[in-house]
């Protein structure tokens, strides 16, 4: 009987997954949970995290100039909103055999090289990007506890400058966070950056 | 008193400045679009956004190369459009003469993405590779992602 129940919510999962599959997620679609290793080799999923109101998830990499750009920029998303329950959690979709750079060893070098604050985890089988709609790395999906579900609220980048931190003008996830925290809509749910392209296995 | 030579040197040193640097040069949205979008030729236009940092990029941009060689330019026009760092110009213009490229190439001073990948193509996520077409003022392919070279032949065939 629960091999059965099992099998019936793994069929759910699956429809699930191939049916939001198309084009990915748009806001205000419910995200699907996922739990991932993390550098620590622990498993990660965000509903572990019972105190949160919601999550910053940032599909990102090792190898790609754009994503270390924004290397220290994510680490201050997630020491300036971890702590008011928008924790940052770094998903790394690459397929390591076509950028070693993105391996799991890497991975864990650079997290302590850059002294990362957040999980930064492996999606080893692309699953969770290629649900998500990740395109490129960095992206980002700012995700909104309701309940127990998680709903998207934004997509896109994490500013308007990736070049020079000092010249950015719109800190779209900020302002996505801070409404979302205030209880107000979010105003900019949508933004386009340039980016590099997951890499996804052959 | 600076001597001819002096002189010559610094007259030629700054040709050869000139020439280097216009071989990648800054472009506008606009002025990109005035190149491509022209409804008055037949020449069908490939805009390529590539970067040097950007693996798979690099290793399609042969492919274009060829696709340049091989086609007059009034029949098809390649443009490799750089989105490096405006602050990494130098690297630009150094990958273009190492690699000896031929196709028109520039680098894209439009400001924040967010406003104009949309005026390109609104399905465009901004992840490069991305190659467009034009023919005769209308944008007749799209694809963001690595192109093969029989792939990029084909299309190029059949869209020319």
């Amino acid at each position: 009987m629960k091999k059965r129940s099992f099998l019936w919510a793994a069929a759910l999962l699956f429809f699930c997954v191939s049916f939001t599959n198309e084009g990915g997620y748009k806001v205000g679609d419910k995200a699907l949970d996922f739990k991932l290793k993390n550098i620590d080799e622990k498993m990660v999923s965000p509903l572990d995290y019972r105190d949160a109101k919601g999550y910053i998830v940032v599909f990102t990499c090792n190898h790609c100039p754009f994503a270390v750009k924004y290397e220290d920029r994510i680490n201050d998303l997630n020491k300036k909103y971890a702590k008011s329950g928008y924790p940052v959690i770094a998903v790394n979709p690459n397929d390591p055999v076509q950028y070693p750079e993105d391996d799991f060893a890497n991975m864990k070098k650079r997290a302590k090289e850059k002294g990362f604050t957040f999980p930064y985890l492996v999606d080893e089988s692309q699953q969770i990007a290629m649900t998500y709609g990740a395109s490129k790395t960095p992206h980002v999906f700012v995700l909104q506890k309701v309940n127990n579900d998680l709903v998207v609220r934004y997509i896109g980048a994490v500013d308007d400058n990736t070049d020079d931190p000092s010249a950015v003008k719109e800190k779209y996830v900020e302002q996505a966070v801070d409404a979302l925290l205030a209880g107000k809509e979010v105003k900019t749910t949508t933004t386009k950056a340039i980016g590099c392209g997951i890499k996804w296995k052959k | 008193m600076p001597s001819f030579y002096t002189y010559a040197f610094l007259i030629l040193s700054f040709f050869l400045t000139a020439t280097k640097a216009d071989r990648v040069n800054t472009i506008t949205l606009e002025q990109l679009q005035s190149k491509t979008i022209k409804p008055e030729t037949n020449t069908l236009y490939v805009i390529n956004f590539w970067a040097t940092w950007c693996k798979p990029c690099v290793e399609e941009l042969p492919y274009f190369e060829t696709a340049g060689k091989k086609y007059p330019a009034e029949e098809v026009k390649i443009l490799l459009v750089s989105l490096d760092f405006p602050s990494e110009r130098e690297k630009v213009i150094k990958f273009v003469e190492k690699k000896n490229l031929q196709n028109e190439v520039y680098m894209l001073n439009a400001g924040n993405p967010n406003t104009w990948i949309d005026k390109i193509e609104p399905n465009w996520d901004g992840a490069i590779p991305a190659t467009l077409m034009y023919k005769a003022g209308s944008k007749i392919f799209f694809k963001e992602g690595d192109l093969t070279a029989a792939e990029l032949d084909s299309i190029i065939q059949t869209k020319k």
